[in-house]
């Protein structure tokens, strides 16, 4: 069974070449001085001096970390409640909501973007409130949901049954047992689900295109006029920015894991 | 004391779940409810087939974004299958490593990445240049030229703005979408499984397509069900690398919300019809597949 790793080897090269080579050129071209995606003509930092004096950009920017921070804090805990709400529920109840919970997560963008257009163009006519930052985060939150409850729920299965009946047991009312005991027990669960509720609402594009109006822009529907508008050296300054964080977070993350799991052994 | 106690606990554990289900019932059931209701209203409110008369004027923009999908898919397939497997048997440390790069341009905004892919795929772009220093368009020329005389020769090849551009950007946006599920079935099959297979006399090939292959198509399925939907339904990619010149059912479904052609009740119609398509096809898949829901839904 033991055969050569070599053509797997080359096949994971090639697959890093083809989704590296497009990132490592926006990165270069992120300094080039002229104003050509392709020709290099010298360096220069001038693309991101002027990002940072970019009203429109860093306004949007702004939009998208709040709206992010804020859909991602509500989802997280409103979802991880949901969770428990839905795991004391009646087996069957249960599969039909964790059914409807699937929507938003494999339904297409564009069909969760324009249903949820349509129910709020709708309702401007009934209850006056215009497409905006409400509708936005609305969304945000809408979506993220079912990814929180869905990193939860599996650390509720986890959980030993016991624990709970044990902490009441010993004298804790069940809201100090649910968060002395349960809590603590799920916080993996939550950590992760808001994450992921998080790098959800800082990617999207297509949800917020539909929802967020005319006079609100996210970070991405600024990114998306620009690349039709015309070219700019900024777009490629922009991308290595957010990707230069990105990294950063990763490597962060992850040296802490490895000193943690080195720690734990002696 | 302790009784009502109990009762409220009993009570509020399950009410927890109360305010989830009536949001979702607001935000998720009721707009899908909507554009149902919505494909089958006029513009002046009354009862009508005519927006799904009016889409089926667009066959062939639904057939050229399945198709488009399709191929997408079966590319990401044949690509990421061999390499999630090929990963499978590295060591722990080199697997953790190589499974972050392959998620970590997925970080990156999805727009800027399909438009990293514009300055690579344009005439004077740059593959276009490196083709050209390595003699590959001289080549190409030399050999249309024995083929058929009278044929203009290549400047460049034409890549961005065809249908190529396209499917190259469902590939590349959505591949890591394919290998992480396959990747996770695969590295979760017991080694004893495969071992037993050995020792009854299978061997490389027949192990793997007698014990791993079926094991991983739960894996499989998903993956296909991840790359299929947002490739089928996308309009950004179309827009940036396709220069929307051949029309696709995400840029049919944006006219009618956000662009010109405004009108909301045909939208639904063809979101509807869509929807509806992709339940099918996974239905199907679901069917040959052996049926394992569970994987499916990840």
């Amino acid at each position: 069974m033991r055969k050569t790793r070599i053509p797997g080897r080359v096949l994971t090269i090639l697959a890093f070449v083809f989704l590296y080579m497009p990132i490592v050129v926006l990165v270069v071209y992120s300094f080039n001085s002229g104003k050509s995606r392709s020709i290099w003509t010298g360096f220069t930092l001038d693309w991101y001096k002027q990002l940072l004096s970019n009203r429109m950009i860093l306004n949007s920017l702004w939009i998208t970390l709040l709206v992010s921070v804020i859909a991602a804090l509500v989802a997280t805990v409103a979802g991880t409640f949901s969770a428990v709400g839905l795991f004391n529920l009646k087996k069957r109840v249960r599969a039909v909501l964790l059914g409807i919970n699937q929507i938003p997560v494999i339904n297409a963008d564009i069909i969760t973007g324009v249903s949820m257009m349509i129910l709020f163009v709708s309702a401007r006519s009934v209850l006056g409130f215009k497409l905006g930052f409400g509708t936005l985060l609305i969304a945000h939150i809408t979506f993220n949901i079912p990814y929180v409850i869905l990193s939860v729920m599996p650390k509720l299965y986890q959980l030993d049954n016991n624990l709970f009946e044990a902490a009441q047991d010993l004298g804790a009312t069940w809201i100090q047992a649910f968060y002395k005991v349960i809590l603590p027990e799920i916080r993996p669960g939550i950590v992760n689900g808001l994450l992921i509720a998080f790098t959800m609402s800082i990617d999207d594009f297509v949800i917020s295109y539909f929802t967020a109006g005319n006079s609100t822009q996210t970070l991405s529907m600024t990114i998306y006029a620009m690349t039709r508008r015309r070219i700019s050296p900024e777009i490629n300054a922009i991308s290595t920015l957010m990707f230069a964080v990105v990294l950063t977070l990763l490597l962060v993350v992850n040296v802490r894991q490895m000193r943690e799991s080195a720690k734990r052994l002696p | 004391m302790k009784r009502i106690r109990r009762l409220t606990y009993e009570v509020v554990r399950r009410a927890l779940a109360v305010p989830y289900v009536v949001w979702m019932g607001l935000f998720v059931v009721a707009p899908l409810i909507m554009v149902v209701v919505y494909a089958f209203t006029a513009s002046d409110g009354a009862f009508t087939l005519g927006n799904f008369e009016h889409a089926a004027a667009y066959a062939q923009v639904f057939g050229r974004s399945l198709l488009l999908a399709l191929v997408a898919t079966l590319i990401c397939l044949v690509i990421g299958y061999p390499l999630a497997y090929a990963l499978s048997k590295e060591g722990a440390r080199l697997r953790k490593v190589v499974m972050m790069l392959i998620m970590l341009p997925m970080w990156m905004n999805f727009l800027l990445r399909t438009y990293a892919w514009m300055s690579l795929l344009e005439n004077t772009g740059l593959l276009n240049s490196f083709f050209k220093n390595i003699g590959l368009i001289d080549l190409v020329n030399l050999i249309r030229g024995w083929v058929s005389p009278s044929s203009e020769p290549l400047e460049f090849f034409p890549m961005i703005n065809t249908q190529f551009a396209v499917v190259l950007g469902m590939v590349y946006n959505y591949l890591p979408f394919m290998v992480l599920p396959i990747y996770s079935v695969i590295i979760k099959i017991e080694p004893s499984v495969i071992e037993a297979a050995q020792d009854l006399g299978a061997d490389g090939r027949r192990v793997f397509s007698r014990v791993v292959f079926p094991l991983s198509l739960p894996g499989v399925l998903s993956g296909v069900t991840m790359t299929f939907v947002p490739s089928v339904s996308t309009f950004v990619i179309n827009r940036l690398l396709g220069g929307s010149k051949s029309m696709l059912l995400g840029d049919l479904i944006e006219m009618q919300f956000l662009g010109s052609a405004y009108n909301p009740q045909l939208g639904s119609a063809i979101s509807l019809i869509m929807m509806v398509l992709i339940l099918v096809l996974m239905q199907v898949m679901n069917t040959f597949g052996g049926g394992d829901e569970e994987a499916s839904l990840l």
